[in-house]
């Protein structure tokens, strides 16, 4: 079951005029953020399908670069986040596919600064739910069934362990979970879904943690 | 866990509970969360939603243009009394106007169950509200019932007009809030599910030809009309009428046809009303230029 909560029918609180388009748009910019950990200084934004029919009546272009500013949903900034971002520096470009996707609503989220860069595909389902498809080329393969994290690491020895310890620590089961890296000893993911919705504060917990450098709540 | 209207309605009749309890129950069970945080958080959602309609019927106007005004035309009608189809059906029908002119004007809503359909609920809700004179304890019922039958179409065929046309978005709205009259006005589970089939075979079909892709025309009107749409159905199903093809066949018949409508009639702006000389003419108005494809930096 792809819906679990009432609130993913009745809801989100949100500023119009698109759940899918504004809504999710704003929820896949808001994980590419929260995956960056900071406001990135550009941003190269790839739409397909409806995303790329109709982003500029949807507001889909304000509601990406909304959630890279990190906010949320309802905040009524979104409607002027171009704006925004442009003068905080952030040079933007929208790429207007023409490819066929998989799903109608996807979009590619390119960020980066002087330090670093991420890379992000998401898809929204439908009601404001989205699903993050791949991260910085890794694919992900959630069933999107079950709230899931994600868990940006440097690859040593033990950073799994200390993970799933404060999981235990908190009585939340994993039901899946995926171990992948590009190169020995460099940066890693751990994608993890559990049977119960995760806390922010477990979050926080959890990136506190020695090796861990991000980590991002992806499927609520 | 229910999956389907059918196991949805067995909980309820053999618990002898209503079907919003039965949604609140199961949304305590997978969230673990409590009672009260739950209906607190519906709490909240109902209060935006009163927001938004006594904002659109103070009257608003989109960026296009497009949109806006309406409501207050409809709510002027009605207090003339010369309506010819009933003030409670027109009451409906303009605070659903009401929320989606409020989303078009890019305005705080609550998605029900998405933005571009979420005038039904709202629209519909606070026009019986009149009649029925409900608790906010019972208002709140409401939308976990909405919601309850909402669930089972998210799962089981799409809310997403991208995937499924408009019949995924204003008519699941439409059947969720026909569900929902008819357990406030004390009808059974089995009705509230007669209420959705009856609501929901009349929208199947529904196409999303946005002009301009934006979520305007029709889609306010759309909204308009399921709202009346749910509510005659409501009084239908009330009134011991059946549905001949059950709830879930008309949910899963709804999902194919979503499957084979062309991509054209999915929410991409290139067919239907999108395509009609008027809307490319507006869409050339409000965009300046006709839509074409390629790097656009901003």
């Amino acid at each position: 079951m792809k819906y679990k909560s009432v609130f993913d029918i009745i809801g989100p609180v949100m500023i119009g005029p698109s759940s899918s388009h504004t809504a999710g748009a704003a929820r896949i910019g808001r994980v590419a953020r929260s995956l960056f950990g900071r406001e990135p200084k550009w941003a190269k934004i790839s739409l397909y399908g409806s995303f790329a029919q109709t982003y500029k009546g949807h507001g889909t272009d304000v509601a990406i670069i909304g959630g890279l500013l990190d906010f949320d949903t309802f905040d009524e900034r979104i409607i002027g986040s171009i704006a925004i971002a442009q003068s905080n520096g952030m040079e933007i470009t929208f790429i207007e596919e023409e490819a066929i996707p998989d799903h109608p609503n996807t979009a590619k989220v390119v960020i980066g600064d002087d330090q670093g860069e991420l890379e992000l595909v998401g898809i929204s389902i439908g009601g404001g739910k989205i699903e993050i498809t791949e991260l910085n080329g890794f694919e992900l393969r959630l069933s999107g069934h079950h709230p899931a994290i994600l868990v940006v690491h440097n690859d040593r020895f033990g950073a799994i362990a200390s993970v799933s310890n404060i999981l235990a620590s908190h009585e939340l089961n994993i039901g899946h979970m995926e171990v992948s890296r590009k190169e020995k000893g460099m940066l890693a993911l751990m994608t993890i879904e559990v049977d119960q919705n995760i806390d922010d504060s477990v979050i926080k917990e959890l990136e506190a943690l020695d090796h861990v450098v991000k980590v991002a709540k992806i499927v609520e | 866990m229910f999956r389907n209207v059918a196991e949805l309605v067995e909980l309820a009749s053999t618990q002898n509970k209503k079907i919003s309890e039965i949604m609140i129950e199961q949304e305590m069970e997978v969230t673990g969360r409590t009672r009260e945080q739950i209906l607190k958080q519906m709490d909240v959602n109902l209060t935006v939603m009163e927001q938004a309609v006594e904002r659109g019927l103070n009257g608003v106007k989109s960026h296009s243009g497009l949109t806006g005004g309406d409501a207050v035309l409809l709510q002027k009608y009605i207090q003339s009394g010369k309506s010819l189809c009933g003030d409670t059906i027109l009451d409906a029908v303009s605070k659903a106007v009401a929320t989606n002119e409020v989303n078009a004007a890019m305005g705080t809503i609550c998605a029900t169950p998405t933005a571009g359909s979420a005038g039904v609920v709202p629209g519909t809700l606070f026009a019986v509200r009149g009649k029925l004179q409900p608790t906010r304890e019972q208002m709140i019922a409401f939308l976990f019932t909405s919601g309850a039958f909402g669930f089972v179409v998210a799962n089981n065929a799409s809310i997403s007009g991208a995937a499924g046309g408009c019949q995924a978005e204003v008519g699941s709205a439409a059947g969720m809030a026909a569900a929902a009259i008819v357990e406030m006005a004390g009808g059974t589970p089995a009705q509230c599910a007669e209420a959705m089939a009856i609501t929901l075979k009349n929208m199947l079909g529904l196409v999303c030809d946005p002009v301009a892709g934006l979520v305007e025309v029709p889609c306010v009107k759309r909204n308009a009309m399921g709202a009346a749409n749910a509510m005659v159905a409501a009084d239908m199903a009330l009134a011991g009428i059946t549905s001949r093809i059950p709830c879930d066949e008309v949910i899963d018949a709804m999902y194919k046809i979503g499957q084979t409508m062309p991509t054209a009639l999915k929410e991409t702006a290139q067919g239907g009303l999108a395509a009609t000389p008027t809307g490319r003419r507006l869409e050339a108005k409000i965009f300046g230029i006709p839509h074409v494809h390629g790097e656009q930096q901003q």
